[in-house]
């Protein structure tokens, strides 16, 4: 017998760490990582890579040189970030754009705050909205599926972007779905064209049950999207079908499940108790469907989360767990 | 599954109740046993015997030094041989009377046959008298005088006795085989507490992952034919075995912040303690000896020890064959709430209901880093607080803000600290900002006193 441990209870510690969870993260995106790799082939695989490295480079530069403090890429937060933003470009993007994305998205977004667990926003977000800003013409230059091992790409227009285009020239939206050829199924598992992580909503859809079934996210942030999603675009689809798209339409296109799972669920940038996630999780909702309908970038995903980012401090102060005892 | 369960919070860590088949055996007499003056909740006892007296198992070595205090008995025969300070289990000095260990002569007035005497008197003061002659306090863990808690203050009323089975600690299994052991002592137990509460309803509640135990005690319930005792299968759940998160569970009442159980019309007792009180008012037996588990995975063998009280920990340990090279701590208790042991020559207490060992693999926390926001620990806390904001205001020494977070309510019971992620200390500062907020309310509550006193002159 050696020395014994003396410390204050609890002695026993749950298997949890900020490292597991990361971890599950990573193990619930590999479906959409792996789908995008065998559609878009090696040059997704490079920016997967690109984006990873970047962030994991930019946070241990930053903690080791700026901070001169213990590195702490061994939680993996960066590792989640560099694949988020990857799946959140088109595979056509040029590599050094991802580094960008990555220097805003790990050094202004996260590191300028104080790391992890201080950020106000989604850093990957940031990053993305950032590109998107800065560099249009890439990021929204879409091109078809080439496949792993498939011919040359051809350029094509987003579902959202075909519709809001469409609408634009004066077409109704059934005449853009049957010219564009889309049908609910392709969307379901294979859309065309779109940022990496749009191409799948099943592979997604799967990461977010395995997060659900291993306890790391809340699932209530994600269904209050979907369901606002839906119930915003049935009823202005049911009003005006010319001009507005639909529910199952508005739910698979423009990176709504990969928001919905994996951005807005983020630990860090949600709100904890169940009724700030379900309100935080309806804004979402609605900001998303009023720039798809009103605003004039086609896609708003991204700047919906980013907004409601804002307000976690208020709803995590407006919705507290009642006290036992206490009125 | 059974849905009876607490309302806010709690963890499920795997229960690791691998001493449950280990039926109760005593544990030989030691040579020297150390009873503790101080080894329940109030003021310390005061010694009656002298250095040189001769005493027999079961007669009184110390009484109440106060109301909230309690009698201890010897629990061995022998020769008083010092009294004075020694260093308890976690090395603090205690007055302890020390008795060297010479045959086992029992008081006459105990009834050392193994008959249950299921003739309940029916003076209730008579009862209570016994129960406090008998040195009875809480096993459960806070060890507060029995007698004192069936004493409610005028004007409070109690609607139901509930026995704490739950045992809802991971490895901890005394409970557990006193139930199985012991069932008909335990429910006469219950229903001599539930006549001295004026014949109130009484459920014992047991958590679902004994089944045995259940079964068992609704078996002996039915044999005796008591009315008025039910058994509630709980779901497993920690803490469902604190005195609030229990009450909660099985009353769907929540004891408001600083009241006591029975301004909701409850009573708790352990199970350990219905027995002590069988045991005191039915055989006239005093608390001598209680049941202690030696568990933990590095141990070749498991065991549940009857052992006299003031048995020196070491001499515990030896029985299951010594403390094993792999163990890097030993703990008083469980896993969640228990403390950790400095001193292996200190002596049992009354309140001790385990020995439990663990490797470093099992009990060692990562490092800390930073708080990802997850909320796990709010989600955990059974008290509806916010152990992340409440770190941080201890760290900040707001202890206004600690006080309007309700600090004062944390009930210690390691949900939080359990379940952070990123191995935060919550509970360690959380229990220095509770120290300081408690400190300061009762400061304020001797400063009104005093105005008050003031005023009126």
């Amino acid at each position: 017998m050696g020395k014994l441990i003396i410390s204050p209870s609890p002695h026993i510690h749950s298997k949890d760490s900020t490292r597991s969870l990361m971890l599950d993260v990573v193990i619930a995106l590999l479906p959409a990582v792996l789908v995008s790799f065998v559609f878009y082939g090696w040059r997704e695989i490079l920016l997967m890579a690109v984006s990873i490295a970047s962030c994991l480079l930019l946070e241990w530069s930053i903690t080791r040189y700026l901070l001169k403090k213990p590195s702490t890429i061994g939680d993996l937060s960066a590792v989640v970030t560099g694949i988020l933003l990857a799946l959140n470009v088109p595979y056509t993007t040029p590599w050094w754009v991802l580094v960008i994305g990555a220097v805003v998205a790990m050094g202004i977004a996260k590191m300028t705050f104080g790391g992890l667990g201080q950020n106000i926003w989604n850093p990957a977000l940031v990053g993305r909205v950032f590109l998107l800003v800065s560099f249009p013409t890439y990021m929204t230059t879409w091109s078809q599926p080439q496949g792993l091992f498939g011919a040359d790409a051809v350029t094509g227009p987003t579902p959202l972007g075909a519709v809001q285009e469409g609408l634009m020239s004066g077409a109704s939206v059934q005449d853009i779905m049957a010219t564009q050829g889309y049908d609910y199924a392709t969307l379901l598992y294979a859309n065309i064209g779109g940022s990496a992580g749009e191409l799948c909503a099943l592979a997604l859809l799967a990461g977010f049950v395995y997060l659900c079934c291993r306890r790391v996210i809340k699932p209530w942030i994600t269904l209050s999207i979907f369901a606002t999603v839906a119930l915003t675009a049935l009823i202005f689809w049911g009003i005006n079908p010319d001009r507005f798209t639909g529910p199952v339409f508005n739910l698979l296109t423009g990176g709504l499940v990969l928001g919905a799972c994996f951005m807005a669920t983020d630990y860090v940038t949600s709100p904890m108790s169940v009724w700030g996630g379900v309100i935080f999780g309806v804004g979402i909702g609605l900001l998303t469907m009023m720039i798809r309908y009103f605003g004039s970038y086609p896609e708003g995903v991204s700047f919906a989360i980013l907004i409601m980012n804002s307000f976690v401090p208020l709803l995590n102060m407006a919705f507290k767990q009642k006290k036992f005892g206490r009125k | 599954m059974s849905k009876h369960t607490f309302s806010i919070g709690g963890v499920h860590p795997h229960d690791n109740k691998i001493s449950r088949d280990c039926p109760i055996r005593p544990l030989p007499l030691p040579p020297t046993v150390y009873l503790a003056m101080s080894q329940h909740i109030g003021a310390p006892a005061k010694p009656v015997v002298a250095v040189g007296d001769k005493v027999n198992v079961g007669q009184v070595v110390a009484e109440p030094g106060g109301f909230v205090s309690a009698f201890i008995h010897s629990s061995v025969s022998g020769t008083v041989k010092s009294i004075g300070p020694r260093k308890d289990l976690a090395g603090n000095p205690v007055t302890c009377v020390e008795i060297a260990v010479e045959g086992d002569e029992w008081d006459e007035s105990i009834d050392r046959s193994e008959d249950l005497v299921t003739a309940i008197p029916s003076d209730n003061k008579a009862i209570i008298e016994k129960i406090r002659l008998g040195g009875v306090v809480g096993l459960g863990g806070a060890t507060f005088p029995t007698h004192v808690k069936l004493m409610p203050p005028p004007g409070s009323k109690c609607e139901r006795v509930i026995i704490n089975g739950c045992e809802c600690e991971p490895y901890l299994t005394s409970d557990f085989r006193t139930l199985l052991e012991k069932g008909e002592q335990v429910v006469v137990g219950a229903a001599i507490l539930r006549q001295v509460m004026g014949n109130v309803p009484c459920t014992i509640a047991i958590e679902e992952n004994k089944p045995e135990a259940i079964v068992h005690i609704r078996e002996v319930i039915a044999k005796l034919g008591y009315e008025g005792i039910e058994v509630m299968s709980m779901k497993m759940r920690y803490p469902q075995g604190g005195e609030k998160q229990l009450i909660d569970a099985v009353m769907g009442r929540q004891v408001g912040s600083g009241a006591l159980p029975i301004s909701v019309g409850a009573v708790v007792q352990n199970v350990a303690t219905a027995l002590a009180v069988y045991d005191a008012v039915q055989k006239n037996k005093p608390i001598i000896d209680n049941s202690v588990t030696v568990t933990g995975g590095c141990l070749p063998e498991q065991a549940n020890l009857l052992v006299r009280v003031g048995t020196p920990l070491q001499m515990i340990l030896d029985a299951v064959g010594g403390v094993p090279e792999s163990a890097a701590k030993i703990i008083s208790g469980g896993p969640m709430m228990g403390k950790a042991v400095v001193n292996l020559e200190a002596a049992t207490v009354k309140g001790t209901g385990a020995l439990l060992l663990l490797t470093e693999a099992e009990t060692r926390r990562g490092s800390a880093s930073a708080c990802i926001r997850c909320g796990k620990c709010a989600d955990a806390c059974p008290m509806g607080l916010e152990p992340f904001l409440l770190n941080r205001l201890c760290k900040a020494g707001d202890l206004e803000a600690l006080e309007a977070n309700a600090i004062q309510d944390c009930i210690e019971c390691g949900c939080c600290l359990y379940s952070c992620p990123a191995n935060i200390p919550l509970l360690d500062n959380i229990r220095l900002g509770k120290g300081a907020v408690l400190g300061a309310i009762r400061a304020r509550a001797v400063a009104a006193k005093a105005a008050a006193e003031a005023a009126k002159q």
